[in-house]
């Protein structure tokens, strides 16, 4: 399934890659994309997997820009 | 301006006011130095507070050579070496640059916004007789909406009561409104121009053509192009390659030949350098704002790989119908008896001197294509819409007494106490068996009638029907009408300009006869075709040409997403014309063209050949100034300053030429 995350606030674009990156690894995505210029973090994940993605996820962008927002959309 | 980017500028302005200070306060009495310093780094802890905090926090957190840590290296390596003035003006010349940056993207960010500004904020819906305001995301379909003048269409429907003019501008670029009346369906993110109407929802908002359109540019930053992957990786090596160099150039010329101070004052510029920003912002802005300024022009892209693939394209190959032609029939001629030429009725503007009304036909004209419209009046065959589209008049049915179909000939039909045929070629030879033609040498004259043969000539693309009327137990030949598929009025442009963009091969494709294939070609100077063909086929020249096209230019395939999705998958990419309304093109191709001028095509490739060029221009223009400014720094030529412009001096320029890409003429 899809789900996609606004990023409020991101605007560094080193952070944007790696947050995109380490997403990307987490346990059932298969895809992860973050778009600078819209904000917007889109990750392709398995349907068991779903639940609590948005915490880990909040994690990993905390680590890199703690100013960052994490929203589900 | 955010409130974020306000509380930032008042910390410069206060920043760059303690700077000015400090360095009037260090020239004026020169004597007292600790005082100095400590006035240097209150400036600087107001300035550059921020970037200290968070170069800490992310070491804290295991994240070395980021931006800020390498901004913290260096401006204190100047304080070590006692530039104090230095750290502080490059610390304020950081963040000034940051500033602006911030400024661009967010300004781009807004204008892009703007750009999609198509979602509708409500929809007043008819719920027990009342008008309700609600979401658009809580109408149901079925319900019944109202939109006043001056309101976005809220939900595709169809329209129940009154009409208006609808500005379809923001979806397909197209700057005359679009007439709709009562029965017609419309799509949401239009603005009704001028009167109520009242439309039946026939598509929940999810569903709806703004959502879709919506959804399909805000994700077509995701499918990224290969310059801008080929950023990434570049960025990837570039930071730690730059931070290397730094340290050796600290360490092997102080351990040759000394001055270590000297060595690290170099090596600390080399680290304000090493930040990729202006690549990694400005090459995906550039494709953001082409994709942008597309889809104000009414074409969708549906990712950057796709601009960046059309910018490379030599051949196109396109479908005819629906693409080049418009795909529904109409009355193209009207050729009547004794006439001395024939009435092109779609291109003329001549006038018949003879005329009875404002009708574009002559009254002789007029007759005839009464005549057919009653004949035919009780047909479903598309032959028959047109017939009554070009009479524009309601038909009296009651003025039709009989008729009788001709299987594959024709129909006989009494209207008004005259029997009239109509039908084709085999309906006059029959004709000409079992009845007598009062007027057989002029109908001869006009048809070529072939005696031995018996068979009627008429070399007119399209499809016949002729007229005839039974009068005092003869019949009298009226003459006939063209019925034919028009050429789109931009078609002909639409290939020159394509010719002009640099498109090298234009090939079309058509299931229809040679004739009508070698027609339409010769009048749009296109000079390849292939005809006949199944749709099957069609999968299969196309493959035979990408093969001959090769691997370094692209092939581009244009059809109008019905019975082609094969061929708009297969092709490098796939247009599709006509989006609005059909689900299939949507879903097939990768470009969408959102209104049906083909000319749409070039425009695009213009768009995409700008977009590339403006990313290639940043690419060289930041590679090259850093590039110059780390020479020119490990040979101590270049200061801290020239440093901090190769950083975020760069990215702002950098962001303002990728500005340009939204820009569509």
């Amino acid at each position: 399934m899809r789900k996609t995350y606004i990023l409020e606030d991101l605007d560094c674009a080193h952070c944007a890659a790696l947050i995109e990156e380490k997403v990307g690894k987490l346990d059932g995505v298969t895809k992860s994309t973050v778009t600078l210029l819209t904000q917007k973090l889109v990750v392709e994940v398995d349907e068991d997997k779903a639940d609590g993605l948005l915490k880990e996820i909040t994690k990993i962008v905390k680590k890199h820009e703690p100013d960052v927002e994490v929203i589900e959309k | 301006m955010t409130k974020k980017l306000k509380k930032r500028l008042k910390r410069i302005l206060l920043g760059a006011g303690l700077f000015v200070a400090s360095v009037i306060i260090d020239k004026a009495f020169p004597v007292i130095g600790i005082f100095v310093l400590v006035l240097y780094l209150l400036a600087y802890g107001v300035v550059g507070g921020d970037v200290v905090r968070k170069a800490i926090t992310n070491i804290t957190r295991g994240q070395i050579f980021d931006e800020n840590f390498l901004m913290l290296i260096a401006t204190i390596g100047a304080f070590f070496v006692g530039e104090y003035p230095e750290a502080v003006a490059v610390m304020l010349f950081y963040q000034v640059g940051e500033w602006f940056q911030s400024y661009a993207v967010n300004n781009s960010r807004k204008s892009i916004k703007e750009l999609m500004n198509i979602r509708p904020d409500y929809a007043i819906v008819l719920r027990d007789g009342e008008e309700v305001e609600v979401d658009p995301d809580e109408v149901a379909i079925g319900e019944k909406i109202l939109i006043k003048p001056g309101e976005r269409v809220p939900l595709d429907g169809k329209v129940l009561k009154g009409n208006c003019s609808l500005d379809t501008m923001a979806l397909t670029g197209e700057s005359i409104p679009r007439d709709v009346v009562c029965g017609d369906e419309i799509i949401s993110g239009c603005i009704n121009l001028n009167s109520v109407i009242e439309v039946e929802v026939t598509k929940e908002f999810e569903q709806s053509t703004v959502s879709k359109i919506l959804d399909l540019v805000e994700n077509a930053s995701s499918q990224k192009a290969v310059t801008e992957m080929f950023i990434t990786r570049f960025a990837k090596y570039y930071t730690p390659v730059v931070v290397i160099l730094a340290a050796s150039l600290v360490v092997i010329p102080s351990l040759l030949v000394g001055g270590f101070s000297t060595w690290l004052y170099r090596a600390l510029s080399f680290l304000v350098i090493s930040c990729p920003c202006a690549l990694v912002i400005s090459v995906p802005l550039s494709f953001f704002g082409g994709i942008g300024g597309a889809s104000k022009a009414g074409i969708l892209i549906k990712g950057s790989n796709y601009l960046e693939i059309l910018s490379q394209a030599k051949t196109v190959v396109m479908d005819k119908t629906g693409t080049l032609t418009k795909g529904s029939f109409e009355v193209a001629e009207i050729v009547c008896v004794g006439r001395k030429k024939a009435t092109n009725v779609l291109n003329s503007s001549e006038s018949f001197d003879e005329t009875d009304n404002k009708s574009k036909y002559g009254v002789v004209e007029y007759s005839l294509l009464e005549y057919a419209a009653y004949a035919e009046s009780y047909s479903n065959h598309p032959i028959s819409k047109s017939l009554q589209k070009a009479y524009e008049k309601e038909i009296a049915k009651d003025e039709i007494s009989g008729t009788e179909e001709k299987a594959g000939m024709g129909v006989i039909t009494d209207w008004n106490g005259v029997r009239v045929y109509t039908g084709n070629d085999k309906l006059m030879m029959w004709l000409e068996k079992n009845a007598m033609f009062s007027n057989k040498e002029e109908r001869d004259a006009l048809l070529g009638h072939n005696q031995e043969k018996n068979i009627f000539y008429v070399d007119r693309e399209g499809t016949i029907c002729h007229v005839a009327i039974e009068k005092e137990e003869k019949v009298e030949y009226l003459g006939y009408i063209v019925i034919a598929d028009q050429i789109k009025e931009d078609a002909k442009r639409a290939i020159e300009e394509l010719k002009e963009a640099g498109i090298k091969r234009i090939v079309m494709l058509t299931g229809d006869a040679v004739k009508t294939a070698n027609t339409v070609c010769n009048r749009l100077g296109i000079a390849e075709y292939h005809a006949q063909l199944l749709p099957g086929d069609k999968v299969e020249i196309t493959e035979k040409l990408l093969r001959e096209t090769g691997d370094k230019s692209k092939l581009i395939f244009v059809g109008d997403g019905m019975n082609d999705a094969p061929v708009l998958a297969r092709a490098d990419i796939g247009i599709a014309m006509g989006g609005l309304g059909s689900d299939a093109a949507i879903e097939a191709a990768d470009i969408v063209i959102m209104n049906d001028q083909p000319s749409k095509i070039a425009t695009a490739m213009k768009i995409s050949r700008k977009t590339l060029k403006i990313v290639k221009q940043n690419i060289i223009f930041a590679i090259g100034i850093k590039v110059v400014v780390l020479l020119l720094a490990a040979l101590g030529m270049a200061t801290m300053w020239a440093a901090v412009f190769a950083d975020v001096g760069v990215a702002f320029l950098a962001i303002l030429n990728a500005m340009r890409a939204m820009k569509v003429e």
